[in-house]
């Protein structure tokens, strides 16, 4: 199979008053076509900018090494221009808050049709039939009747499956979901999944899903990668992390997750502490202050990332389970 | 039930609040009413903790403003502390208000964002004649420690400095700043990340304990009101299905919209699909509910009765109430 992404050695650095903060790390990622990762992490864990990154929107006040490769294409030194024609064609995404994302004066239809007639070039009229048929695929129930609408008469999980259908309407090989049920309610969230992952299959389209939940990537990823103040921390195949997990910070992110099974009143397991400050540079592992089994070794020397040969990934000296 | 009733009521408890036939509905002018709470009843026992558990729209926000009178209530009344809320003057309700205080969803926006840290804490405790200036220094250093924030470095920061659940820390200092007998946090964690979402509900624990609280707690998602409640109240469409303890209400679910909502709960665990078959579509409109039963259009088991009978909340085991007319096996 072919590769659809291939990111190797990407670091994103902001100039800010307080010096260059690091935003990502030598991130190395690849991705088949059809494939799915989660990206997880908690706020400020560099997740959002690695995707955004990667589609080429990010600030000029970044600055970016490393390669990025899209159909075996270098893209990271494209001009804006060259990138357009990737947008939504080849790459698409998807943002957290429904509710800024869509333009609120214009409706829906015109919305809908405008990536079918200025990316795929069909009339008018074709562009309607097809803006019809993505909204009965999105499972809207009246699809005419919502091409006439405004954003604001739509609810949360309304204009999500909206901002779906926009995102596939070009059959892009790669779409960026980051962070799409956040806002909504729990009810809608796994109805948004399941309709993301079914739409993934049926278009064949490799998937970048970023989240800060690890319950919302269990069932709707191939692999996980996890992102540490910067650092992709671990990184493997999504059954694999969850049955074999080697970071100390992969089980506490699990841990901290709210359940119903846990027993009433009982204190919640957390991560004490904060991420470390991005702008200073400190030796030794950024997640030595909070980990549990931390050591010596671990406040003196940062961990590379080693691989255990079968596709996982770990940054740690003392993996959970020992060195395999 | 989605319906009314009032068998789960608790006559004999030490009730703080008791809420009888509440009804919020919204004027949209040309005959268009928005029915977002309808006829619902609860009561709030000293040191208990009641989540109301609901999808979006479905009135728990406008519910527990509703109490707290912002605004009043269409018809109903609400009694707190032994004393009736809705036909209080302003004067006389102005008196009540430290005694029950709110947290919001958005910890960011409901800081002033111009005011430092101890000018947020300090700003009821003037308004409200708590001690001279030395005094209420000592309440906000206090109130900060309590809230696990370091007076010393929080002080004199303003919100935009703080991260979303940070806020939520100040935020929480702020609400207990008056001694509140009762508080109401609407989606206190929604916004937050899960790492942080188990900071934030252990320390509303530990307040509780500490003041002697008691807590309405309003969220969408029923594993994070699991660890934190005595009491679940599910709501639908403005009107009651279940009220349970946490434990029943996920052990022995027998409302059928309880069920979805117990089914879309996130499982981190890739062998284990969450099952968003259960319920698909949309809730339907406020404006023109469904008649009897509200759920109905959305139930797998409705019937004709759902249609023409509206359910009332009924015990089906101790301390357990659902309002739905074919209810699921134990």
């Amino acid at each position: 199979m072919s590769n659809v992404l291939e990111v190797t050695g990407l670091s994103i650095t902001f100039a800010t008053p307080r010096g260059n903060l690091r935003a990502v790390n030598d991130a190395t990622i690849t991705l088949e076509q059809g494939e799915s990762i989660g990206v997880v992490g908690e706020s400020g864990s560099g997740k959002t900018v690695l995707s955004r990154a990667i589609m080429g929107l990010l600030p000029g006040t970044a600055t970016r090494t490393g390669s990025i490769k899209y159909m075996g294409k270098e893209i990271s030194e494209l001009p804006e221009k060259e990138l357009r024609e990737l947008w939504g064609t080849g790459m698409a995404m998807i943002f957290q808050d429904p509710m800024t994302t869509l333009n609120p004066v214009r409706r829906i239809g015109a919305q809908l049709t405008e990536s079918l007639t200025v990316r795929l070039k069909l009339d008018k009229k074709e562009a309607h039939k097809q803006a019809i048929e993505l909204l009965r695929r999105v499972r809207i129930a009246d699809p005419e009747g919502m091409m006439r609408k405004f954003p604001y008469q739509l609810s949360g999980g309304m204009r999500q499956r909206i901002m779906i259908a926009i995102a596939v309407s070009c059959k892009p090989e790669l779409l960026f979901a980051d962070e799409p049920t956040t806002a909504l309610d729990v009810t809608v969230q796994a109805q948004v999944l399941e309709l993301l992952t079914e739409l993934r299959k049926e278009f064949n389209m490799a998937m970048i899903l970023v989240t800060h939940d690890l319950g919302v990537v269990a069932g709707h990823t191939d692999k996980i990668a996890v992102m540490y103040a910067g650092d992709v921390v671990e990184m493997a195949p999504t059954r694999e992390l969850f049955k074999n997990m080697k970071m100390p910070y992969t089980e506490a992110l699990l841990k901290s997750i709210p359940r119903l099974e846990t027993p009433t009143g009982t204190r919640l397991p957390v991560i004490e502490g904060r991420l470390p400050d991005p702008t200073k540079n400190e030796p030794g592992c950024p997640f030595a202050n909070r980990c549990p089994y931390v050591a010596d070794k671990c406040r003196a020397e940062k961990p590379p990332l080693k691989d255990t040969g079968t596709g996982h990934l770990y940054r740690c000296w003392f993996p959970i389970g020992g060195e395999k | 039930m989605a319906g009314s009733g009032k068998a789960h009521m608790r006559p004999d408890g030490d009730r703080i609040l008791e809420v009888n036939d509440l009804t919020v509905e919204f004027d949209l002018g040309r005959g268009k009413v928005v029915k977002a709470v309808s006829g619902i009843s609860l009561d709030l026992i000293r040191g208990e903790t009641l989540a109301i558990v609901g999808e979006s729209g479905c009135g728990k926000s406008t519910l527990g403003k509703a109490i707290l009178q912002l605004p009043k209530p269409t018809s109903g009344s609400v009694n707190f502390l032994s004393k009736e809320l809705t036909t209080m003057n302003k004067h006389d309700l102005r008196e009540m208000r430290p005694a029950m205080q709110m947290i919001f969803q958005d910890p960011i926006s409901s800081l002033d964002p111009r005011l430092p840290v101890s000018e947020v804490l300090a700003e009821p405790l003037r308004v409200w004649n708590r001690g001279n200036e030395v005094e209420i220094n000592e309440k906000i250093d206090e109130l900060l420690r309590a809230a696990n924030l370091d007076p010393a470095v929080v002080r004199d920061r303003r919100s935009y400095e703080f991260s979303g659940g940070q806020c939520q820390r100040i935020s929480i200092a702020r609400a207990l700043a008056l001694d509140p007998t009762m508080i109401i946090c609407d989606e206190p964690v929604s916004a937050l990340d899960v790492s942080v979402q188990a900071q934030i509900l252990n320390l509303l624990q530990d307040m509780k304990d500490r003041y002697g609280l008691t807590l309405i707690f309003i969220s969408h998602d029923l594993a994070v009101v699991k660890a934190v409640s005595t009491r679940v109240m599910v709501m639908y469409l403005g009107k009651v299905c279940e009220v349970a303890p946490p434990d029943d209400v996920y052990l022995r679910t027998r409302h059928h919209y309880t069920k979805a909502l117990v089914g879309s709960v996130p499982i981190p665990d890739p062998d284990r699909k969450i099952s968003a078959g259960l319920m698909q579509g949309e809730p339907p409109s406020t404006i023109d509910p469904p008649s009897g039963c509200r759920f109905r259009t959305r139930c797998p088991a409705a019937t004709e009765q759902c249609a023409n009978e509206e359910p009332q909340l009924r015990e089906v085991a101790v301390g357990h109430f659902v309002a739905c007319h074919h209810p699921l096996e134990a």
